[in-house]
């Protein structure tokens, strides 16, 4: 959980004399500056490739006009108010969340289920299972997109398949509905592998006993699994849920790539119409930089709820 | 007896576990077999390898500068890989063994910077290199990931694990600061590096966003980049395009089957 709350329990280095209550304070003092040498690169390259960015892109939201020759827009927050009268964007906002709430939950619960099932110690061949679950990680998110655009082509492996038990062809990505179905199958076949090995993590942590005890006492698997294992992950559940919101928040490569957006606008996601409106036919930085501040607020809102949410039940 | 009941108790679970397997692994064998059949055979679900192997490799290097493709994604990858192993391992050193309260704050600072969507960033950091006239540099691809909140966090982390007697041991010996981190923390980390590296190659390797943004020109792709534009032509050959998808995933793949393990750490290393 460090990595969301900044400074978890950790071993403080109180006996190796590098405490400034020590008598050879100058000595300290030097290491204490070495230290500070030796992470000032990576500060450096933080801060100006994230957050002085951050900021311009705040201020570039505010203008209009083309390429460079950009002014203060009139008024100041135009490209915003534009952004709620966008019919295509309202339809990207939409389509983002669709697969935020159908596939992100579908794929943590296949996550654990999964990580559950790999941590049973009786389960044989657990390498073979994991490698071949966590596989697909392996593949980039524009190769999978190509495949899947090959199997669900209109001619392709999928409705051929389909064909031999008599059913008939499906137009996959040319109907908004199936394309979306196509996408969120995508995701579920990248992503889930991966959310898995947290689960997998976090299971490791958990002390078996409080299992076998729950068993003992003549709880059911399922009984055992919800009540005993799955409260015991929640730190895990937390931190795949604000991963996999903020991944999703952010889609792109399969928008662009397996479904085009299409048909029309149907599949298209946020970032995919960020693109579009910053970089093709007439770039317009400063209406991208205001669709991009509406994707950064909604992922901090959303981890921010998920946080409050995650640690009420504490 | 009672081992047939726990056997057929364990059934559902394998049933499962082999379902999801065969949903995870028939893509990729698709991919792989597709790339040896023509793009009708493709087409006619033709599930068995073909003898179109070489013509497709043929057509693939005619229609596509495949050797460069893949020497650019080589490039970006290494080159990555190699500044950010330096510059976030050197970090997270600075953080967990020179620790202070001031740096704490600094990184807690630093981990914000995990929440900015890279969508936010994008067009600044476009007009910033296209000021510097960096756009079509292999430099550009590079710069904005070789320092990240992850990676530093997950050095920082491992950190904790590097005897405070060895370095007061190495300083007594008289080796300087930098000495220390070079010539024990490095090979005392080992697994660490491991972990990091991987998941940096193989995110470098797998972008595709950024390179598309800044490599305008199209004489600059990588293999993401030459499949994408493989795919968009009116006519597609599958053949060609299945073969072209299993060269730019062969490495990431490579890579992942001999350092799972790292790959593993690596993700969620950072959590412990």
């Amino acid at each position: 959980m460090s990595a969301l709350t900044a400074t978890p329990k950790r071993a403080r280095r109180d006996s190796d004399g590098l405490r400034p209550d020590r008598p050879w304070l100058g000595t300290d003092r030097r290491h204490s500056l070495t230290g500070w040498g030796f992470l000032l690169p990576a500060a450096v390259l933080i801060v100006l490739v994230s957050f002085v960015p951050m900021i311009q892109a705040f201020i570039l939201s505010l203008q209009t006009g083309r390429g460079t020759q950009l002014d203060f827009a009139d008024p100041l927050w135009y490209n915003y108010q534009r952004l709620f009268g966008d019919e295509i964007f309202k339809q990207t906002v939409g389509n983002t969340f669709i697969y935020l709430i159908i596939q992100v939950p579908i794929m943590l619960i296949l996550a654990m289920v999964l990580a559950n099932l790999l941590n049973n110690p009786n389960l044989r061949f657990k390498a073979f299972w994991r490698t071949a679950i966590f596989l697909p990680c392996a593949v980039s998110l524009v190769s999978y997109s190509l495949v899947f655009r090959t199997m669900f082509a209109n001619d392709g492996f999928v409705n051929d398949f389909l064909a031999a038990f008599g059913a008939e062809p499906v137009n996959w990505l040319g109907e908004a509905d199936t394309a979306r179905f196509v996408l969120i199958l995508g995701l579920l076949w990248r992503w889930t592998g991966f959310n898995m090995i947290f689960f997998l993590a976090g299971l490791q942590n958990i002390d078996r006993s409080t299992i076998e005890a729950a068993r003992m006492d003549g709880a059911n698997a399922l009984q055992t699994f919800w009540r005993v294992t799955v409260p015991q992950l929640r730190p895990i559940i937390l931190l795949t849920a604000i991963m996999s919101t903020n991944g999703t928040l952010q889609l792109f490569d399969e928008s662009w790539a397996l479904t085009r957006g299409g048909p029309a606008y149907a599949s298209m996601s946020m970032s995919h119409y960020l693109y579009e409106v910053s970089f093709q036919r007439n770039p317009n930085f400063g209406y991208g930089a205001a669709l991009a501040y509406v994707i950064l607020v909604l992922v901090a809102v959303l981890a921010f709820i998920q946080l409050r949410v995650g640690d009420k039940r504490d | 007896m009672t081992s047939v009941i726990k056997r057929l108790r364990g059934l559902p679970g394998y049933l499962f576990l082999g379902i999801w397997t065969i949903f995870s692994l028939f893509p990729l064998y698709f991919m792989a077999v597709s790339a040896t059949n023509s793009s009708r055979d493709v087409l006619a679900s033709r599930l068995v390898p073909g003898a179109e192997l070489f013509t497709n490799v043929a057509k693939l290097f005619a229609a596509q500068d495949v050797a460069a493709a893949m020497g650019s994604s080589f490039a970006i990858a290494i080159g990555t890989t190699v500044l950010a192993l330096f510059i976030c391992s050197i970090a997270g050193f600075g953080f967990e063994v020179y620790h202070s309260k001031g740096k704490d704050v600094l990184m807690g600072v630093l981990l914000l910077a995990m929440m900015i969507p890279f969508a936010a960033t994008m067009i600044p950091l476009f007009q910033a290199f296209a000021k510097l006239g960096l756009v079509n540099s292999l430099f550009a691809v590079i710069v904005p990931s070789v320092s990240t909140p992850l990676l530093i966090l997950l050095f920082r982390q491992s950190s904790r694990s590097f005897p405070s007697e060895i370095l007061e041991a190495a300083r007594m010996d008289g080796l300087n600061e930098f000495s220390i981190f070079a010539r024990i923390y490095v090979p005392t980390m080992r697994a660490t590096f491991a972990a990091a590296g991987v998941i940096t190659f193989m995110t470098a390797w797998n972008n595709y966003l950024w390179p598309r943004v800044i490599l305008i020109k199209n004489d600059v792709q990588t293999m993401p980049m030459l499949i994408v534009n493989l795919s968009a032509g009116y006519v597609t050959d599958y053949g060609v395009l299945m073969l072209a998808v299993l060269l730019a995933s062969l490495p990431t793949v490579v890579v992942f089957l001999a350092l799972q393990r790292s790959f593993a750490n690596g993700v969620t290393g950072a959590i412990k």
